[in-house]
């Protein structure tokens, strides 16, 4: 979707603010979302992929005023209830809906260790040859989906080259869906920065004009790509 | 439950709608008024509830924090730069199987299950982003810092990346290539800085100390 997530070359966002000294979180509820995030999706309910969609959905105003952590909470209690994990009654009471029986958690303690140094690898092994090589000029398809994708609307149209075959991976734009991983082959394509924002030699400074040393590296899989 | 708060009034006319992680961390400790409390109530309620239904283990969460406030961090990533400087196999390993070569050192998991790296040279500087949300190898530098996976940040650094190094006191040369990595997929970067003159004598440990979290996303050189 063309959502406000998409943010790559975006005016108007304010400065960066780099903070010295900065803690892991800032608060121990930020702490606690980030691990209930983790724990949940131990359930195996959703995928990382519906879990950025969901978190895309978050209306735009509200997207850009929340921070961080504030988004993370919204996605999972959506993905919750979506799931039947919980119901929305039981999220405004507090309260465990009653007759229900206890579950066992998904993610116990002892099995923590695992979950971090184990990960969930999303490459996929697939008879399938490349349909592009290193170095073989291609185009980004201009497409606009409702639903999720990782092609950014800035490359979408341009022109770039292969620079590296990471291999097969699972494919985000169904995933997200529940409609399957469709594994497809990963590209890292090379865009030049002037076919992505224009290279014009006008120096008036309310327009950008890329310069020819600067190179964006978009990972991309087989079906963003055209020859 | 999914509803939200409005917006907390800020005095200082300084909201969060940069996307900032936590729009009051660098006046923490005088502003505690300003903090949304019914958000941690919200969260403290959530947590009780999912307690209460067995979905979630109360001690898997504290785990989950105490790996990430206090086992998993940049220091992991400053191990692998030094090894590469001091092991020029190493580093060939490194840079051909990212993913591999950092796991000979015990490192590897969740956030960097694809793991490339890439390397700055005096010709060259790379720079990690992830413009669609905040992709961040977390098995080298641990969870990511809230300006880059702010608006400001997100935004600029494809289309503006020398202005960003600019902000972070780092002015390139016109002629230095600039290659800006956009992780929309599952491919973690890693950027391997250039060795700081004049150190070849420092062990691999004294070497691991020079090297900073921002040096290893691109928007510092040593």
């Amino acid at each position: 979707m063309n959502g406000v997530h998409d943010m790559g070359g975006m005016h108007g966002l304010g400065a960066i603010e780099p903070e010295q000294h900065e803690p892991v979180f800032h608060e121990p509820w930020e702490a606690r979302v980030f691990a209930m995030v983790r724990a949940m999706g131990a359930w195996g309910k959703w995928n990382i992929d519906a879990s950025r969609f969901q978190r895309e959905q978050i209306p735009a105003a509200e997207y850009l005023r929340m921070s961080y952590y504030e988004k993370w909470l919204t996605g999972l209690c959506e993905l919750m209830v979506a799931q039947g994990l919980v119901t929305s009654s039981e999220l405004e009471t507090g309260k465990a809906a009653a007759g229900v029986p206890k579950s066992a958690p998904a993610l116990p303690a002892d099995k923590v260790p695992v979950l971090v140094s184990k990960g969930s690898p999303s490459n996929r092994t697939t008879s399938a040859t490349p349909r592009f090589t290193i170095g073989q000029p291609v185009r980004a398809r201009n497409m606009n989906p409702l639903g999720h994708t990782r092609l950014p609307r800035y490359a979408r149209g341009r022109p770039g080259v292969i620079d590296r075959v990471h291999g097969v991976f699972v494919f985000p734009d169904t995933n997200a869906l529940f409609q399957g991983e469709n594994p497809q082959h990963l590209y890292s394509v090379k865009f030049a920065a002037r076919e992505l924002w224009g290279g014009s030699a006008d120096t008036r400074d309310h327009v950008y004009s890329a310069i020819s040393a600067d190179y964006v590296y978009i990972d991309l899989w087989e079906s963003y790509l055209e020859p | 439950m999914s509803s939200t708060e409005p917006a907390p009034h800020d005095p200082d006319g300084h909201d969060d709608a940069h996307g900032h992680g936590h729009p009051h961390a660098p006046h923490h400790g005088h502003a505690h008024q300003k903090v949304p409390s019914d958000l941690a109530l919200r969260v403290a309620a959530l947590e009780s509830l999912l307690t209460e239904k067995g979905l979630v283990d109360p001690a898997a969460l504290d785990a989950l924090v105490d790996t990430y406030e206090h086992q998993v961090g940049p220091r992991n990533g400053a191990k692998v730069v030094a090894r590469a400087w001091k092991d020029p196999a190493y580093k060939a390993r490194l840079l051909s199987d990212a993913t591999r070569a950092i796991a000979e050192l015990g490192f590897g998991g969740m956030q960097g299950e694809h793991m490339v790296a890439v390397e700055n040279t005096p010709n060259v500087h790379n720079l990690v982003v992830c413009t669609l949300c905040s992709c961040y190898p977390y098995t080298v530098l641990g969870l990511p810092p809230v300006w880059y996976k702010s608006a400001p940040y997100r935004s600029r650094a494809v289309i503006d990346p020398r202005g960003v190094l600019r902000e972070f006191g780092l002015e390139l040369a016109p002629e230095t290539e600039i290659r800006v990595w956009d992780s929309t997929a599952e491919i973690r970067y890693l950027v391997l800085p250039q060795q700081p003159v004049g150190t070849d004598h420092l062990d691999e440990e004294q070497l691991a100390a020079l090297v900073t979290r921002d040096a290893m996303i691109g928007v510092a050189r040593l």
